[in-house]
């Protein structure tokens, strides 16, 4: 299966080209079937990969499948890295992928443009599947691109709405400033090592060393990419609005996988990162603070979708912590937990918004749900699973992963550990606000008299209604993997089943080096003290349900609501305000300089007073052809008398 | 065949006036050519004066080519000739098709349908 590596990513790729193609005719729903088949059958064929793999020894489990010379120059091949890092990352997108094409197609169902949509959902799982695989710096920074061209494409994919339009150009804007950071990064990469391919990268910093300034600054760049890709302070600014396009691509690309791509380039180029402490430092303490700025945002948010676009940056920012800590086992554990229960709950909301189309006009409004569960009690249970598992309720997948990140940061610094905790709390009290003012109380909907005036407009629907079957499918198979998703790498049961994610990736090594591919934590802490932790993190976690239930079960009415969600949290602290003041002001004052007087005055008056120089010189030569033969005449005697002077003088007669 | 400079510009033969003269009377006919053109207005006439001119340049030909002694002024002279009988062809059919139409006028100065 090994050789078959290439296929994982050609298949999106040839179901992306073949739907844009052929994607009109072959129209609804079967184009949507014939993406989540390619994708689908990326799954297996990864499947199949994975356990050829697995069933090497650990020294071995690094296969680099060339297809293709590409930039000789810069030691860069088309080449494919099956290692157990990347296949980790490969089967969960595939798989997590797989399950939302096919939600989408119930989600979807009755869009003008439905097979555009998964000839961009291919084209993403393609370019997603080139980022992870690429054995260098330049297919994955082509991976990197071609995910945020997909992630523009799909945010702005209702285009008819001016603000998913303006979401996806602000995406993609402040995602140009971490690309910058990226291409940085390695140009100063090639510069020290000469080459761009990961393994002859870390080999020659092994074999030649490399300058602490050096490192520190590749380092500083790279994890300026990360932060934007991945969401995080100060460039997180993006991801909440990226909550306009469609919610599974909200699930797929904004909660389980692009977002996590920061997390991977960090955890991939972690040779380089020990070189420069401060960095990982540095990387702990934005990804930590992040975690606790997004997560404060959370409480306070109205629309469904952007309580769990802030719940992801702060995730986000849990899994930089870990890295930043050197917990890059915990980072992608969580990561894989994180991409279960977060697609969970945003398909789950996608379900509710599909239900509540047609109730209420803002569908995506909590304030205007409630009581839903009567309605919707598949989606109700498999978010409940959700909510579980990222409040870190014992024994969810959620749990064992955050306790991880949390056990690492307390070996490395406490104030980071209480930090994380206190992140823990409050995500658990935010969550369980949501889920209240989604799925329980009173049904505020019926009520409400928008709604009544929208009824009376369109005549349809008076009440939520659950979603099919091939929407409650994804959801029930997300919420078993949120529950038992922890299972691959808890830490009972004796070697073979216990920390089997920690084994697998922590083994393989860097052909032909000493290097691990991958490294773990390094301090170690008793089990009492284990044990110890553990309890902590879940009594905040307990405490957090307990504040979110006791303050949100009883207050029913709007007013005693205000009370907890602070407008500085409403407003998302201004940041958005800020920025427009710092960068967009400015930025439109400049434009406006360069359009009207540069452009305008400048060049346009160059071009103009070109043309307007010759005219009024045409239109004083003219009045020389005055029409008289004998003023000609006089002209060519006057020349004639010249010449003849200019003659005379010249020969000294 | 280009004469050496300073050659004596002299009569070979010995007799009549020399070259000299032959070049006063065609600076004079095309002194009063050029006037001619220049300061009267009838068509006719500064026609006239353009071929008094012409033959002014003719004589100074064939004065040149007598005394450097170069056949190639008379030549030169014969294509004048055949031009100028051209010319006049086409000169005076311009002419009077000018004066056909009577609306323009009769002197050189009304006909200016042609200025810039």
């Amino acid at each position: 299966m090994l050789s078959l590596v290439w296929l994982i990513p050609a298949l999106p790729l040839f179901g992306a080209a073949v739907l844009l193609l052929f994607g009109k005719r072959i129209g609804e729903p079967l184009a949507g079937w014939f993406g989540s088949a390619m994708v689908a059958g990326s799954f297996l064929i990864s499947l199949g990969v994975f356990a050829d793999l697995a069933s090497k020894t650990a020294e071995e489990r690094a296969y680099t499948k060339v297809l293709w010379s590409w930039l000789p120059s810069l030691g860069v091949d088309v080449a494919l890295l099956a290692n157990p890092l990347s296949m980790t990352m490969v089967l969960f997108v595939t798989g997590i992928a797989a399950l939302i094409h096919v939600f989408a197609i119930g989600y979807m169902h009755g869009d003008p443009r439905f097979s555009r949509f998964f000839t961009y959902l291919n084209l993403f799982v393609f370019s997603m599947l080139m980022l992870i695989m690429g054995d260098n710096f330049v297919l994955m920074f082509l991976g990197w691109e071609g995910v945020g061209t997909c992630s523009y494409l799909l945010i702005s994919f209702w285009f008819e709405r001016p603000s998913a339009a303006t979401a996806g150009k602000k995406a993609f804007v402040v995602n140009r400033v971490g690309d910058f950071g990226l291409m940085i990064a390695m140009f100063l990469i090639f510069n020290e090592t000469g080459s761009l391919q990961y393994h002859a990268v870390f080999r020659s910093i092994e074999e030649n060393g490399i300058a602490s300034s050096t490192a520190t600054a590749i380092c500083l760049l790279l994890f300026l990419g990360a932060c934007g890709k991945s969401a995080q302070l100060p460039l997180y600014v993006w991801l909440p609005d990226a909550m306009e396009g469609p919610t599974p691509v909200s699930a797929l690309i904004h909660a389980a996988t692009m977002v996590t791509a920061g997390v991977y380039l960090m955890v991939r180029v972690h040779p380089l990162l020990e070189l420069a402490p401060g960095v990982m430092t540095t990387v702990a303490w934005v990804g930590a603070l992040t975690a606790l700025f997004a997560a404060t945002i959370a409480t306070a948010q109205d629309d469904i979708k952007r309580v769990l676009a802030y719940s992801t940056i702060s995730q986000l920012g849990y899994m930089f912590l870990a890295v930043g800590v050197g917990g890059n086992v915990a980072a992608i554990f969580h990561m894989v937990t994180h991409a279960f229960f977060k697609a969970l709950m945003f398909l789950a909301a996608g379900s509710v918004i599909h239900g509540m189309h047609g109730v209420v006009v803002d569908e995506q409004n909590m304030k205007w749900m409630g009581n839903i569960k009567k309605w919707m009690p598949i989606t109700t249970g498999t978010f409940l699973m959700g909510w579980l598992a990222i409040s870190g309720f014992p024994p969810f997948s959620g749990f064992w992963s955050k306790d991880e990140i949390l056990l690492d940061a307390y070996k490395e610094n406490k104030a980071l550990w209480v930090i994380g905790l206190l992140t823990a709390l409050l995500t658990a009290y935010y969550m369980t606000r949501q889920i209240i003012l989604v799925f329980f109380g009173k049904e505020r909907f019926a009520t409400d008299s928008h709604a009544d005036a929208h009824d009376a407009a369109h005549g349809h629907g008076h009440t939520p209604h659950e979603s099919p079957v091939l929407m409650l499918f994804p959801l029930g198979v997300l919420a078993v993997l949120a529950v038992v998703g922890g299972a691959i790498n808890q830490p009972f049961g004796g070697k073979n089943l216990a920390m089997r994610l920690e084994h697998w990736l922590d083994e393989s090594f860097i052909p032909g080096t000493e290097i691990h591919a991958f490294v773990g934590s390094h301090g170690s802490v008793g089990s009492g003290t284990k044990l110890t932790l553990a309890v902590i993190a879940t009594l905040c976690g307990l405490a957090g349900i307990a504040l979110g239930a006791s303050q949100w079960l009883t207050r029913t009415s709007p007013e005693s609501q205000k009370a907890l969600e602070l407008p500085l949290l409403k407003r998302a602290y201004g940041v958005d305000a800020i920025y427009s003041k710092i960068f967009e002001v400015p930025g439109r004052k400049l434009s406006e300089f360069l359009a009207f007087v540069v452009d305008r005055r400048g060049i346009d008056g160059v071009v103009n007073g070109m043309a307007t120089l010759v005219r009024g010189g045409g239109t004083q030569l003219r009045k020389l052809q005055n029409g008289y033969v004998r003023t000609y005449a006089l002209s060519i005697a006057g020349g004639l008398v010249a010449l003849l002077v200019w003659a005379i003088v010249r020969t000294g007669f | 065949m280009i004469p050496a400079q300073g050659a004596v510009l002299v009569d070979k033969a010995g007799s009549g006036p020399g070259g000299q003269w032959f070049l006063a009377v065609a600076a004079v006919l095309f002194t009063i050519g050029m006037v001619g053109l220049l300061l009267r207005r009838n068509v006719i006439v500064m026609f006239m004066c353009v071929e008094l001119m012409l033959n002014a340049v003719n004589l100074t030909f064939v004065t040149f080519a007598k005394m450097l002694n170069d056949i190639g002024g008379q030549v030169v002279v014969f294509f004048i000739m055949v031009v100028a009988a051209a010319e006049v062809v086409i000169g005076l059919g311009i002419i009077v098709s000018i004066f056909r139409r009577r609306k323009i006028g009769t002197t050189a100065d009304s006909a200016v349908l042609l200025k810039g």
